[in-house]
């Protein structure tokens, strides 16, 4: 099975050991990720606070590209997914824009999550699991931009999505149930207003340990970082100390799979989890 | 009077966002679900409101166009479809055209290194986004001044440390298109 791939600008920085575990997870479910050529960034957020023909013509640039492949474009950031499902609206819709790229809206755009949550690999998923995530308790964290707005993202269940969820069962891990699914991380507020960021990145780790979760699970570049490498701060702020292992879902399905380099994806954590994992008995 | 306003102001948000806005009838919905309401000068229904009235300077002149995070909830929430989230761009986006002084002037220079690390390379190079942005709000100067910037030298080293900084700028063939849709973009502005 082969789909265009989007990495997006994270994946090569910050975010490097969700597209390292993407590429061994995919190879063991034979699916062959092919970079989208020349692919430019979809422009964020910042592109749609500054000007609409950019917001609309940076992503619809890659969906040209993906198109003239005529493959589904597959894309883990949810940031990217949520700024090409908008462009896809916009470009397709009734009251069409013009950017003077074409588009027709013949491909599906994916994310990550969505694509090997597919009913077609599921059997391939649960043939792979040579190490069930047993006794694992965690969290899902979906954040805003994979689901919200339902009308961009045709997403069916915004407000209580299970393909995390499920996935997590799926691995033999426990999926606990906690109210913060789809809040907010502060996204790219993170170098402007830093005291928003801890303030919410507080309020998610607060919960996810009132829930009694060992990690919290993301399928997002912007969450993970945003989770991951504030803890200390944000413990120093408030006087207690933070813990807790934020995992990209890929992460634990490469753990499942028993793929090599797990070990190497999880020190790049600035939250090691690996201590964790071996008092579960998972590495 | 505050009402009457700028005439024109009123029409572009409208125009960019739907007229469904006009529908509004302060539920409170959309304020009560917002993340980040508890920073805000002006809640999220209110800006609405003041769209409405045509009060410009007003909505432009508010910590909430810069402290809201395009989170979406409110524009999921709303039971009259409104774009919430999308007056909030338009709005960003009219005070950017505006060259004035913003209430949290460190969001647009965020924006503005962002932007011009992809106009630049085709890709974000974060690295290179980072200092652009630190020089140009001046955080560089506080943070020598407070001390603060231990923490970030620290959080870097620990970054370098685990091969999370990718030193190098990325290389993307499309970077000729992408310098003509900023070009193009000029031609496109608000107001
Ligand atoms: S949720 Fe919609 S109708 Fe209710 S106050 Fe907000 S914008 Fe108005
Ligand atoms: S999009 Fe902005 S205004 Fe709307 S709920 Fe999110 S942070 Fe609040």
């Amino acid at each position: 099975m082969k789909v265009s791939f989007f990495p997006g600008c994270s994946l090569e920085g910050t975010a490097r050991e969700y597209g390292e575990s993407i590429e061994a997870v995919c190879k063991s479910l034979d699916i062959e990720l092919q970079e989208l050529s020349d692919w430019s960034c979809c422009g964020a957020s910042s592109a749609h606070s500054t000007n609409e023909f950019l917001s609309v013509a940076l992503p619809a640039r890659n969906l040209s590209i993906a198109e003239r492949k005529g493959q589904d474009l597959v894309t883990p950031c949810a940031a990217c997914f949520s700024r090409f499902k908008a462009a896809e609206k916009a470009l397709t819709c009734e009251s069409k824009v013009d950017v003077g790229i074409p588009f027709q809206g013949k491909i599906n755009i994916l994310h990550m999550l969505e694509f090997l949550c597919r009913e077609e690999f599921s059997e391939d998923i649960e043939k792979k699991i040579k190490r069930p995530l047993k006794n694992l308790k965690a969290v899902s964290y979906y954040g805003c931009l994979l689901v919200r707005p339902p009308r961009v993202t045709d997403t069916e269940h915004w407000e209580d999505p299970q393909a995390l969820d499920i996935l997590i069962s799926r691995l033999g891990g426990e999926s606990v149930f906690w109210p913060y699914k789809t809040e907010c991380c502060g996204g790219s507020l993170v170098l402007t207003r830093v005291d928003i960021i801890h303030r919410l990145n507080g309020r998610l780790l607060d919960m996810a340990r009132e829930a009694e979760a060992d990690c919290i699970v993301t399928a997002c570049p912007l969450c993970q970082a945003n989770l991951d490498t504030r803890q200390e701060e944000i413990g120093d702020k408030e006087g207690v100390s933070y813990d807790i292992p934020i995992f990209y879902f890929t992460e634990l399905m490469g753990l499942a799979f028993g793929n090599k380099g797990v070990r190497k994806w999880l020190g790049r954590h600035l939250v090691d989890p690996r201590p964790l994992l071996e008092s579960k008995g998972l590495i | 009077m505050e009402l009457i306003g700028d005439k024109n102001f009123r029409d572009v948000v409208v125009d960019a966002v739907g007229e469904e806005i006009f529908t509004c009838y302060q539920c409170y919905k959309c304020s009560a679900g917002c993340p980040v309401s508890f920073a805000m000068d002006m809640l999220p229904h209110q800006v609405i409101r003041s769209v409405l009235f045509n009060q410009k300077e007003r909505v432009l002149s508010s910590r909430t166009i810069w402290v809201c995070a395009a989170c979406e909830t409110c524009t999921t929430r709303c039971p009259n479809e409104i774009e919430i989230a999308k007056v909030m761009d338009v709005l960003r986006q009219i005070q950017q055209e505006s060259g004035k002084q913003a209430k949290e002037p460190k969001v647009p220079i965020f924006h503005k290194a962002f932007l011009d690390s992809i106009k630049k390379t085709g890709r974000v190079h974060e690295l290179t986004m980072i200092r652009n942005y630190t020089q140009k709000s001046g955080e560089l100067r506080e943070k020598l001044k407070t001390g603060e910037w231990k923490n970030d030298v620290k959080l870097g080293i620990k970054m370098f440390l685990r091969g999370k900084l990718k030193v190098m700028p990325p290389k993307c063939g499309g970077v000729k298109e992408v310098k003509k849709i900023f070009e193009q973009a000029k031609e496109h502005k608000k107001a």
